[in-house]
C-alpha cells in the first residue's frame, strides 16, 4: 500500500504544465548583446515542422504522373483543399496569396500534430508563437487594405446603411473589434492546443495513480484517454482550419471592404 | 480568507463562463441539423459553416478557461 500512495504521489507531482517547458539546446546569448536567441526545444520542433512539410510537398510532386500516387495525391488533396478554401472566401483575387496561405496552413497543421507524439513538443501552445504568425496576418491584411483602397479603407469601420446617430456608438465598436483579432486569433489557437494537452495528461496522471491500487478500474481513464487523443488530432486539424479560414475573411474584408 | 481558498473559488467562478459556451455549442449543432434536415442538398456548404462556429464558439469557453487557469498558476 505504502508503494501505491508513493506512486500516487509521485504521478500527482508531476505538473501537467511540465511539458509545455522550454529549454535551450544551443544557447546562443552572450555574443549577441544580451539577446536570447538561443535554439531551444520549441525551435527544434518548428524547423521538422517545416522540414517535414518540404519533404511531403517535395517527395509528393517529384513524379508528377497523371495518376497520382499515394502522396501525390496526399499533396494533391492539401493543395485542393486550400486553394477552394481561399476561393470560396476570398475569390479570384485571393490566388496571388495562395502560397502564403498554404504555408500557414500547413505549418500549423505540422505543428498542431507532431504535437500530438507522445514526448513531443508543441510549439503552437505557446502564445508567442501564434501571436507572432497572428500579428502578421493582421498587419499585412490591413497593409493590403490601404495599399489596395488608400483613405478610402477607413471606411471600413464605418458600416454602410447605418443611420448616422449610431455612428459615435459603433465606429469605437468596430475599430475595438478590429483591433482585437490578432489577440483573439492567437489566443483560440494556443488555449486549443494547451488546454488540450493539460486535459490529456490530467487524464493520463489518473491512469498512473489509479492502477497502482487496482488494475481494472483504470480501464476507464485509459479507454477516455484514447477517445481524447482522437479529439485532439481532430481539433488540431480544426484549429489549423479555423486560423487559415479567418484570415482568409479578414483578406477578404481589406480587398472588398464591406 | 486565505490567499489559496481565495484562489479556488475565483478559478471555479471563472469556469461558469463554461456554461454559455456549452449553449452555443449545443445550439451551433442543432440549427445545422435542422437546416441540412429541411435541405439535405445544402449539407456540404452548412458544415464547413457549423465547424467555423463550433470553433468561435469553443474559443469563447476555452477564453474562461484561461482565464481560470491564470488565477490558479500566477
Amino acid at each position: 500500500m505504502a508503494t501505491g500512495e508513493e506512486a500516487a504521489a509521485h504521478a500527482e507531482g508531476h505538473s501537467p504544465l511540465e511539458q509545455f517547458e522550454i529549454h535551450p539546446l544551443i544557447k546562443i546569448e552572450e555574443q549577441l548583446w544580451g539577446w536570447d536567441l538561443s535554439f531551444t526545444n520549441s525551435s527544434l520542433w518548428m524547423v521538422i515542422a517545416a522540414v517535414c512539410v518540404c519533404l511531403l510537398v517535395w517527395q509528393g510532386t517529384r513524379e508528377r504522373s497523371l495518376v497520382p500516387g499515394r502522396l501525390q495525391s496526399l499533396v494533391e488533396l492539401l493543395y485542393n483543399f486550400v486553394a477552394d478554401l481561399l476561393d470560396s472566401n476570398v475569390g479570384h483575387e485571393g490566388k496571388k496569396y495562395f502560397p502564403f496561405f498554404f504555408t500557414l496552413f500547413t505549418f500549423i497543421l505540422f505543428g498542431n500534430m507532431l504535437g500530438m507524439i507522445p514526448g513531443s513538443f508543441t510549439f503552437t501552445s505557446h502564445i508567442i508563437v501564434t501571436f507572432s504568425m497572428a500579428i502578421f496576418v493582421v498587419t499585412a491584411v490591413t497593409m493590403i487594405g490601404i495599399w489596395k483602397h488608400g483613405w478610402h479603407f477607413f471606411s471600413f469601420f464605418a458600416p454602410k446603411g447605418c443611420p448616422p446617430a449610431v455612428m459615435p456608438l459603433l465606429v469605437p465598436i468596430e475599430i475595438l473589434s478590429y483591433l482585437i483579432r490578432p489577440i483573439s486569433l492567437s489566443v483560440r489557437l494556443f488555449v486549443n492546443m494547451m488546454a488540450g494537452h493539460i486535459m490529456l495528461k490530467t487524464f493520463a496522471g489518473f491512469i498512473v495513480a489509479l492502477s497502482t491500487f487496482y488494475v481494472l478500474p483504470a480501464i476507464a481513464p485509459l479507454a477516455l484517454t484514447v477517445a481524447l487523443s482522437g479529439l485532439e488530432f481532430a481539433i488540431a486539424f480544426l484549429q489549423a482550419y479555423v486560423f487559415t479560414v479567418l484570415s482568409s475573411i479578414y483578406l477578404n474584408e481589406a480587398l472588398h471592404l464591406h | 480568507m486565505e490567499l489559496e481558498a481565495a484562489k479556488m473559488i475565483g478559478a471555479g467562478l471563472a469556469a461558469i463562463g463554461l456554461a454559455g459556451a456549452g449553449v452555443g455549442i449545443g445550439n451551433v449543432f442543432a440549427t445545422t441539423i435542422s437546416t441540412i434536415g429541411r435541405n439535405p442538398s445544402i449539407q456540404d456548404r452548412v458544415s464547413g459553416l457549423m465547424w467555423i462556429g463550433f470553433a468561435l464558439v469553443e474559443a469563447i469557453a476555452l477564453f474562461a478557461l484561461l482565464i481560470a487557469f491564470m488565477v490558479l498558476f500566477t
